[in-house]
């Protein structure tokens, strides 16, 4: 299995190197580091850019509702460099439901970040084409929001 | 003379859309100015109907994603619920896995390279490349009662042991392949025609496609070393030598030529699993009820068309709070734009084909 980052840096360590309120959460393969939706852009361009880190490709990237707590915004990381494995997350409340887009970052999250806006509804400010990607574009509501249930078969 | 540009839909039936899709093309002339795909018509909420049945049921919902290498995908699937529960499997399982899933590549592959020939205009060598596959699905068959839609690996192991006679048969395959490669070497790869169409077409740079998160014969055909297999090792890939086939320009030659190397080392390491097979249960001790502690996991594998990773969270409950699957064709079916652009419309069908996208799994 590829190293987490997590194996090799705490909480305070990679505070002070992403210069950002960063916090752990989880443990063992559940383990996160949450970072503040105002600081996500500028820890993102260091996990890239930073050779320590690079980070260079956006594996994957999703969100969860977490109903009464808002979203969170998942990205799972990857080094080819240091072949190692980190997920972060940044969370945004329910009725607000943005987050900066980091399509300037990895161009890869162009789709991606369209698919969490159809199918959970939480936008990404900055993004240059913020349409529906799956669904129609009459269709209402966000299918994957807890509060849309899942229609009986007729 | 004033030109103007013009719009040509593509699709959304096209034959070699493997599924439907519909590319809206902006051409100057005939050459491509803009390339859109266009998707979503297949889209049957997966996600939503996962997190909404037992981590059991989810399986067969990953067979329907990518139909024609169904075998990753329940192998995926199942890692992440063995994770997320660290679980051990079966070391005859484990095996069996193996077989089944470097089967399931080589079927894929050839399912890619076929179809790509016959979009340019060779059906002759779409029909053998079919024609072997069937070898395959027919081996599909005889272990688990399905051809495409498997369900046959499972969170603990495998569905059920290999039937008598089955290695026999796999090793049957394996001897005949190595003449099925020479048949597509002299009909398909050594063709002129087709080598004209295919090499400096839709070049693509490393790095460039590193940033586009492409993984996969897309990723491999541009240089970057990065195979899941050998970057991030699940189950027991550490055991067996294989080579990572790279390409050097990521034109549509190298696309086609890294699967061509791959099904080759797919068969390498099922001749070293069918040596190495050892007896014993394929089935890890699992709860009939699975319900995994509260967390969650991303779990990546190598599929044929690239990374396909599940992240699961668990709320303790039978069933997932949160299923998601990231599927390497929506990912690298990004790309078409950016490769289409300043080629000829004739090209569009090649550059889609060495995409190998499948519909099922881009819309999911």
């Amino acid at each position: 299995m590829a190293n987490n980052l997590l194996d090799q840096f705490s909480q305070d360590e990679l505070a002070a190197r992403l210069q950002a309120e960063v916090e752990v959460s989880g443990e063992g393969v559940s383990r996160a580091v949450v970072v503040p939706k105002e600081q996500l852009l500028a820890v993102m361009e260091k996990l890239l850019r930073e050779p320590d880190f690079a980070f260079d490709m956006l594996s994957d990237l999703t969100s969860v509702d977490r109903k009464d707590a808002g979203f969170e915004v998942v990205y799972q990381l990857f080094s080819l460099k240091h072949l190692c494995d980190l997920r972060v997350k940044t969370r945004t409340a329910a009725e607000e439901a943005q987050v900066p887009t980091v399509t300037g970052i990895w161009p890869g999250a162009d789709w991606m970040e369209r698919e969490v806006f159809d199918l959970m509804g939480v936008t990404f400010a900055g993004h240059p084409n913020m349409t529906r990607l799956l669904l129609p574009d009459e269709f209402e509501g966000h299918p994957l929001r807890k509060d849309f249930k899942l229609q009986p078969r007729a | 003379m004033q030109t103007q540009t013009y719009e040509l839909n593509f699709g959304p039936q096209h034959p070699s859309t493997h599924g439907v899709l519909r590319i809206v093309l902006e051409l100057d002339g005939e050459v491509v100015v803009k390339a859109t795909p266009v998707i979503g018509y297949l889209h049957r909420g997966i996600e939503k109907i996962c997190e909404n049945r037992t981590y059991i049921q989810t399986v067969p919902f990953t067979d329907r994603m990518d139909y024609l290498a169904g075998m990753g995908n329940n192998l995926g699937i199942s890692q992440a619920v063995e994770k997320l529960m660290g679980v051990e499997v079966p070391e005859r399982a484990e095996y069996i896995r193996v077989i089944m899933c470097e089967l399931s590549r080589i079927a894929s592959h050839m399912i890619c390279c076929g179809s790509l020939v016959q979009d340019l205009g060779g059906v002759t060598g779409f029909v053998f490349f079919i024609r072997d596959r069937e070898d395959i699905l027919e081996l599909f068959n005889r272990a688990c009662g399905a051809r495409m839609t498997f369900n046959y690996i499972r969170p603990g192991g495998v569905a059920q042991d290999l039937p008598d006679g089955w290695v026999a048969q796999c090793r049957k395959f394996l001897a005949d392949f190595k003449g099925m490669m020479e048949t597509y070497d002299k009909l398909v790869v050594g063709n002129e025609i087709f080598q004209m169409r295919m090499k400096g077409v839709a070049p693509l740079s490393g790095e460039r496609a590193i940033a586009m998160s492409a993984t996969g014969g897309v990723l491999r055909a541009s240089g970057v070393d990065y195979d899941v297999r050998k970057a991030d090792p699940y189950g027991i890939y550490d055991r067996f030598d294989f080579k990572v086939p790279l390409g050097t320009k990521g034109d549509n030659w190298d696309r086609f030529m890294v699967r061509m190397e791959e099904m080759e080392q797919s068969a390498r390491i099922i001749e070293q699993a069918l040596d190495q097979l050892p007896e014993g249960p394929i089935m890890g001790k699992i709860p009939k009820a699975i319900k995994p502690p509260a967390g969650e996991v991303y779990h990546r594998i190598e599929n044929a068309k690239g990374e396909i990773g599940f992240y699961v969270v668990s709320d303790g409950s039978l069933k997932p709070y949160r299923w998601h699957a990231r599927r390497a064709a929506m990912i690298n079916l990004q790309l078409m734009d950016e490769l289409c652009r300043g080629f000829k419309i004739g090209d569009v069908v090649a550059i889609l084909g060495t995409l190998d996208p499948v519909l099922g799994e881009v819309d999911c």
